[in-house]
């Protein structure tokens, strides 16, 4: 069975909007067969927490120059193109 | 089951047809009822005014349909409660994802948290929300705590 997949969520506070990111990614990514597990933290704390992850998901703007994929999306609160970002998830999640 | 929003939103923290000359305005005054609720602390609201500023909450979903979803770090909530703000002209968030891009927003939820674990029904609810031009519209229609609470239903 395939390592589990680590994604860092972030978001401004690290509590509103990133724990609505987590719950839908974590979902989705279950009904995909894709066995993730999610941390959450502030777009500021991003940096010091990159090292171990496989992804980054943020709904505000991260310091560049990260050495992980990064997707800044509103989509898990807009519903706007939400399907297009879980390809994309998946997508990183499936090397 | 209780409704997960209507649980953390006290009809004293509803601001219908309120009359704002910008996003400051509609927080100071969401906060304030929120601390008079006993929800907050006294250094809530400045903490929600300086996130906001660096760290904005609008979140673009087309025309009339934008809010703004502000609130701060955990250690300015005394316990977790919601306050809405119906606006009578729209007034200016940034772009959660793009702070560049100014939207009008007319539906405002002040969110004071304290425990992602514990709130999140509440927040997935909103999130929920957020995804329904038709809640959204009730939203702006609401003229009764009634209005609110079916638009949230």
């Amino acid at each position: 069975m395939a390592r589990e997949k680590i994604i860092l969520v972030a978001c401004g506070t690290g509590i509103a909007t990133s724990t609505v990111v987590a719950t839908a990614i974590e979902e989705e990514m279950k009904n995909r067969g894709i066995p993730v597990s999610i941390r959450q933290c502030k777009a500021t704390e991003v940096p010091g927490m990159v090292d171990d992850v496989d992804l980054v998901v943020s709904t505000t703007p991260v310091p560049q120059g990260l050495s992980k994929p990064v997707i800044t999306t509103l989509a898990f609160l807009t519903g706007m193109g939400k399907a297009d970002v879980l390809d994309r998830i998946e997508g990183y999640l499936r090397d | 089951m209780a409704n997960p929003v209507l649980t953390y939103l006290d009809p004293a923290a509803v601001l219908l047809d309120l009359e704002a000359k910008s996003n400051g305005d509609v927080i100071r005054a969401l906060g304030e009822r929120l601390r008079q609720l006993g929800c907050v602390r006294e250094s809530y609201v400045g903490a929600v005014l300086a996130r906001e500023a660096t760290l904005p909450t609008g979140l673009p979903l087309g025309g009339d349909n934008n809010i703004a979803v502000p609130h701060t770090d955990p250690e300015h909530v005394i316990r977790p409660a919601l306050a809405l703000g119906v606006l009578k002209a729209p007034v200016t968030f940034s772009n959660m994802e793009n702070p560049d891009e100014k939207l009008p927003v007319r539906v405002v939820i002040l969110m004071a948290l304290n425990d992602k674990d514990r709130q999140i029904e509440m927040l997935q609810k909103i999130a929920e929300t957020t995804q329904s031009p038709e809640a959204l519209a009730a939203l702006r229609r609401a003229k009764t705590f009634e209005d609110v609470c079916a638009a949230f239903a």
